[in-house]
């Protein structure tokens, strides 16, 4: 079954402040630490808000809202995209990540498959 | 509670920690004995005191310390355990990125050492590289509990005499292509499953594909390690459109495509990509992969390019023959070129000793001639696969086929 792990922005990422290379180096650690697992299957990391756009529909009109959007530790900062055994083994892993990178938060959710939506 | 979360702690963790062992004590036997330690001992201390927040850490510091007590009980006089100790433990990093890895790949070597009979190598790749427990292994196997532990006992008696120790050889091409031959016969053994009643067995599959992407990640740079990954991983793509609820094969022509994963044929497509920047795209497995994007390239049926495929088999026939690849370049050239250029393909395979109780070579001769309008003949090579299947589900496609072929002769 596939989980995704989210993490959280910081208001530093939201700023624009680049990642330090240690910060790179540790995600470029745990990417191999993931891979040497044969559990990841896809992951990116996302831009600061600036570069986004939100969608608020209400009553069928859509307004568009550019970003940068408030509270930066609400903001997605990236995910990863596990194939696993169950929910524990994901948090597993998501452990690994919390630790290592030091984010605040990591959001572990089940990716719904075809057979789940039956 | 905390036991569970040591079932899950060991299937994340004792790969890593087995391997580590296995570089300070070099044994197998001695290795996993010791994680087993490690892990009872986790047990114990967790049990009263609550699990540390990095589990991992504490894990591979006790594994250390226990290696180090073994080797100072064991052999003080031969001095080894000094070399060992000279690290202090306390200070003990996890994540040594490329001994790591090291260590991760002597363990996956070891495991597929070619002294082993493959049905040992698969048993024991998955109990130690995947973390598996005996059970697991042998549920996955369909093969009593027993018989696995037994396997597995001998496979590690047989590298013990044979005095097979952690090793990374400087020519690890011929290893490497034993770990391939294991990942693939573990896919194929889920992907058509030779016993049972269904005729997918997707714990295999995924077992298989976890080390694919193992093997992928410790050497990135073999192009036929990433053949081999894109192939199974394009090839898992269409494991749930390849049967109905109840386990029956559904044929590639009359699958869903809306139900192939979409997120493995991106990734099999992008190793593909990957494969063509190092320049490794005449290898078997790379090959096979490419053909296997043939079908994952097409939104529907009628629109694979059948004749880069039956070029690609060409290919695959010149390089790496087999009376199977033939049987494959004879339904490609059929579809390519009309049924009667693949029936000139098939006809030869009819006198291969290897091939006379093959039902897949009755299934494609049925297929080719009831397209080629005889009827009569495509109706006897289906009753023939039927009655030499071993999978009830293929024998059920078989029969049917064999009795609309009836139908359309009448």
């Amino acid at each position: 079954m596939r989980y995704m792990l989210m993490h959280y922005e910081t208001q530093a990422d939201e700023d624009g402040v680049k990642p330090t290379p240690e910060t790179i180096a540790k995600v470029g650690e745990y990417v191999q630490e993931l891979s040497m697992s044969g559990v990841l299957l896809a992951g990116e990391g996302v831009a600061s808000s600036k570069q986004g756009a939100r969608l608020e529909v209400e009553n069928g009109d859509v307004r568009v809202i550019d970003g940068p959007f408030a509270e930066a530790k609400e903001l997605i900062g990236g995910f990863a995209i596990l194939e696993v055994d169950s929910l524990a083994e994901a948090i597993e892993h998501a452990r690994r990540y919390a630790l290592l990178i030091g984010v605040e938060r990591v959001d572990v959710r089940k990716v719904n498959e075809f057979d789940d939506l039956q | 509670m905390t036991d569970d979360r040591i079932d899950v702690l060991w299937r994340v963790e004792s790969p890593r920690v087995i391997a580590r062992l296995m570089r300070l004590v070099g044994d197998l036997d001695t290795a996993e004995e010791l994680a087993q330690d490690v892990f009872v001992s986790a047990i114990e201390k967790w049990r009263s005191e609550g699990v540390p927040d990095n589990p991992a850490a504490w894990l591979n510091t006790t594994a250390k310390f226990l290696a180090i007590d073994r080797l100072r009980r064991r052999d003080v006089q031969r001095g080894k355990y000094r070399l060992v100790a000279a690290s202090e433990p306390e200070t003990y990093e996890v994540s040594e990125d490329q001994t790591l890895a090291d260590d991760l790949l002597g363990l996956i070597f070891m495991a597929c050492h070619p002294i082993l009979s493959p049905d040992a190598r698969s048993a024991l790749t998955l109990k130690l590289v995947c973390g598996l427990s005996t059970e697991d292994v042998a549920r996955a196997f369909l093969t009593p509990v027993p018989t696995i532990a037994q396997r597995i006992v001998r496979a590690k008696k047989t590298l013990a005499a044979a005095k097979v120790r952690f090793e990374l050889p400087d020519d690890r091409k011929p290893r490497t292509d034993a770990v391939r031959e294991v990942i693939y016969l573990v896919f194929n053994e889920g992907y058509a499953a030779t016993s049972g009643d269904r005729w997918i067995r997707g714990d295999l599959c995924a077992e298989a594909l976890r080390l694919g992407r193992m093997l992928a990640a410790l050497t990135p740079n073999d192009t036929e390690t990433l053949g081999l990954l894109a192939l199974i991983e394009i090839q898992a793509s269409r494991l749930r459109a390849r049967e109905t609820p109840d386990g029956e094969p559904i044929m590639l022509d009359d699958q869903d495509r809306t139900r192939w994963d979409r997120l493995l044929i991106r990734r099999g497509l992008a190793t593909l990509d990957r494969i063509e920047q190092l320049g490794g795209t005449t290898g078997p497995y790379a090959l096979q992969a490419a053909i296997a994007s043939c079908h994952a390239r097409a939104a529907r049926y009628e629109d694979t390019d059948w004749e880069r495929m039956t070029a690609l088999y060409d290919g695959l026939a010149r390089i790496s023959p087999s009376p199977v690849v033939e049987l494959n370049r004879a339904v490609a050239t059929a579809r390519a070129f009309g049924p009667a250029a693949g029936l000139e393909v098939l006809e030869p395979l009819f006198a291969l000793p290897s091939l006379a109780q093959y039902h897949l070579l009755n299934a494609v001769a049925g297929d080719l001639h009831c397209r080629h309008g005889d009827h009569a003949t495509a109706r006897e090579h289906f009753l023939t696969a039927a009655a030499r299947t071993q999978n009830a589900a293929d024998r059920s496609t078989m029969q049917r086929r064999a009795s609309e072929c009836a139908a359309g002769h009448s």
